[in-house]
């Protein structure tokens, strides 16, 4: 069974909602990001979503595109990303691990070898958010043959694809809180329960909900609804700020609990 | 050749539909509006007018005689797209777009622009069909295209400075994807290009082949036969798209595309993506890319605002890989010998852009014999490029008191 699908079951029984924070692997360098998922880990994180760094992330606003230039000034590539896993798996990570990449990586690296390197390397799921379902078959097939979750995204705007995406999904239906690239915000789609209560009717799977998701109370509002929140953002805010004292060894610690604080006060 | 793309946006294994879900709804929808449209009579005599009356079409086909007779070869004929409204072949198909947002409803357009053609032809329109209208622009080559910046904002349309990234061309697409992301309901997005998702390159072809369909008819007219060479340069590729798409079941027609090899493809700069890209996914489809072995897109580089971009249109990496049309590289200073060139034999001052086809057509045409002939796109004016050119000629600007 995957990692992905236990998770959810004893969640289901705790009666708990899943938080799953969102970091750029390598942000800002490989051992400090190696550092940031295990914190997030005794944080509260029930799986983590590892963010593959891409010089052209269309769907993400411009906290996560500097996050991306980080890591990608450190030189990451979608192998150190899956390396990442297995480093974390070997340092005793045992939540699920999700990769999040645009597809021209996967590509480049070759679906066939991506898929070889994946399997058993601590992976559980995957989202890719450029590839719609009407250019996933492949990808589909390969990761349901890994065993390895295809999670797909599900927009306020997809409606009657809503359905057909569903019946495809694994895992989880990702559902995208509003219109516009990831970033904090305010306020959400004025329609968005209608919205998770359309994806709700359309799965059996769990539906989890993600873009802008920032504050303890916002984890609250959706909690209630969702069996996953998604937190991207806003984490990557506070690695942002928390740069300069992850740099220097004798603040490290600091920068660290300052980032782990975080994530438990989302979690409440 | 079968026709394409098919219907599901492929030109053979290229093309597609790789964008967030939050779009895929808004380009099913303008796919749907555009093939009724497309075949509507009334939206085709509106487009067709405007084209006419507003644009001035058809554009000339024009014998550079004093061009082919320096060079010694085949004549030259330049189709003049130049001569367009706004002064580039872009208005083809924001004319084409605008007038398509209008009756979908749209009230509020956005583009991306490079060289700011594109965008000067989006804000006119959007003057024009009084729709509210927003010009993505990267910062550098707001500096590098201050004028075309000025026009826009005297024809109503807000630019927006795009500070992510190359903050070039590359970037200006992404900002207007994401700008796009967050107001699909109300906005319709005038790509510029052959390139993006489904339907675009297909749309964009639709609409700039008028310059094709014209230079077909007109050499067919002035020469009584085809020509054995059609010429464009090529950034996104909207030009030569127009113009190679109504030659591509003649097979005697050789298509050739010139990209730009700013300082030279041997160097990290330039923007010659069928030279040294390599098949990848970039801002919605599936074609050639400037990349780097991990799949990171690579800035582009050259001295034409527009053709600084590491992408190209699906549609001319199927014509490449079936062997159809055949792309070269010209460098930054190739261009500008090519543009005094055409300038002094001809008083025609080219587009950078379109000085690289010139560019292309010196070296080409003295290896044909004269009873041969090149049809050579020459896609907008240099008035935008003045300033930039005497910039990069530096003291020769005192030379001709």
């Amino acid at each position: 069974m995957n990692l992905i699908d236990q998770t959810f079951a004893r969640l289901k029984q705790e009666g708990r909602t899943a938080l799953i924070p969102f970091v750029t692997v390598g942000d800002p360098d490989f051992e400090t990001s190696l550092d940031i998922i295990k914190r997030l880990e005794q944080s509260g994180a029930d799986m983590i979503e590892l963010g593959v760094p891409y010089s052209d992330p269309l769907a993400d606003g411009p906290v996560i595109q500097r996050a991306s230039e980080r890591a990608l000034r450190s030189s990451i590539t979608l192998a150190d990303c899956i390396r990442m896993a297995e480093r974390a798996r070997e340092e005793g990570v045992r939540i699920p691990l999700i990769l999040f990449t645009y597809f021209n990586p996967v590509l480049q690296f070759g679906l066939e070898q991506f898929f070889e390197l994946i399997v058993s390397k601590g992976i559980s799921g995957l989202i890719i958010p450029d590839l719609p379902i009407e250019e996933d078959e492949e990808v589909r097939a390969m990761s349901e043959a890994a065993n390895i979750h295809l999670i797909p995204l599900v927009a306020p705007t997809s409606k009657d694809r809503v359905r057909r995406i569903s019946k495809k999904a694994r895992g989880f239906v990702y559902c995208v809180s509003s219109l516009g690239v990831t970033g904090v915000r305010s306020d959400f789609h004025s329609d968005i329960d209608q919205f998770l209560t359309t994806v709700r009717e359309a799965t059996d799977l769990p539906i989890g909900v993600g873009f802008g998701i920032s504050s303890r109370e916002q984890v609250e509002r959706f909690e209630r609804v969702c069996d996953a929140v998604i937190v991207g953002s806003a984490i990557v805010r506070q690695i942002e700020e928390a740069v300069p004292l992850l740099e220097e060894p004798a603040t490290r610690e600091q920068g660290l609990a300052a980032i782990g604080r975080f994530v438990a006060g989302l979690k409440g | 050749m079968i026709q394409v793309p098919d219907a599901s946006g492929r030109f053979g294994k290229f093309g597609g539909r790789y964008v967030p879900e939050t779009l895929m709804n808004a380009l099913l929808e303008l796919e749907e509006a555009y093939i009724h449209y497309s075949k509507d009579p009334d939206f085709q005599a509106e487009v067709k007018e405007l084209l006419h009356k507003y644009s001035g079409r058809p554009t000339s086909l024009y014998y550079a005689k004093r061009l082919s007779e320096q060079l010694g070869g085949a004549k030259v004929y330049l189709k003049r797209e130049d001569l367009n409204h706004t002064g580039a072949h872009k208005i083809n198909n924001t004319i084409g777009q605008g007038v398509l947002a209008k009756r979908m409803g749209k009230t509020k357009i956005i583009a991306e622009t490079g060289a700011g053609q594109h965008g000067v032809a989006s804000a006119t329109i959007a003057a024009l069909l009084g729709l509210e209208c927003k010009v993505f622009m990267g910062e550098e080559d707001m500096k590098r295209q201050q004028l075309n910046v000025f026009r826009m904002n005297l024809l109503g349309s807000e630019v927006v400075p795009v500070t992510s990234g190359t903050r070039t061309l590359k970037d200006a697409c992404n900002e207007t994807l994401r700008y796009w992301v967050s107001h699909v309901n109300d906005t319709y997005y005038i790509l510029g290009s052959v390139t993006g998702p489904h339907p675009y390159p297909m749309m964009v072809r639709d609409f700039q082949r008028i310059i094709g369909d014209e230079a077909r008819g007109q050499i067919l007219n002035e020469e009584g036969r085809l020509p054995d060479y059609v010429v464009a340069a090529v950034g996104g590729g909207s030009n030569a798209m127009g113009i190679f798409y109504p030659f591509v079941q003649d097979d005697g027609v050789k298509l050739l595309g010139v990209e730009a090899a700013g300082r030279g493809v041997e160097t990290d700069e330039h923007a010659a993506t069928m030279t040294k890209g390599r098949h990848g996914v970039f801002q919605g489809s599936l074609s050639y890319v400037l990349q780097d072995q991990h799949g990171q897109v690579q800035p582009a580089h050259s001295i034409s605002a527009g053709l600084d971009y590491p992408g190209i249109g699906p549609e001319h990496a199927y014509l490449k890989d079936s062997g159809r049309a055949e792309y070269v590289p010209i460098t930054d200073a190739e261009a500008l010998d090519a543009l005094q060139l055409l300038s002094r034999t001809e008083g025609i001052i080219p587009a950078l852009e379109s000085a690289h086809a010139i560019a292309q057509t010196i070296k080409l045409a003295p290896t044909l014999s004269k009873d041969q002939i090149v049809v050579v796109s020459l896609s907008g004016r240099g008035d935008k490029d003045v300033e930039a050119i005497m910039g990069y000629l530096g003291g020769q600007k005192h030379e001709s008191h």
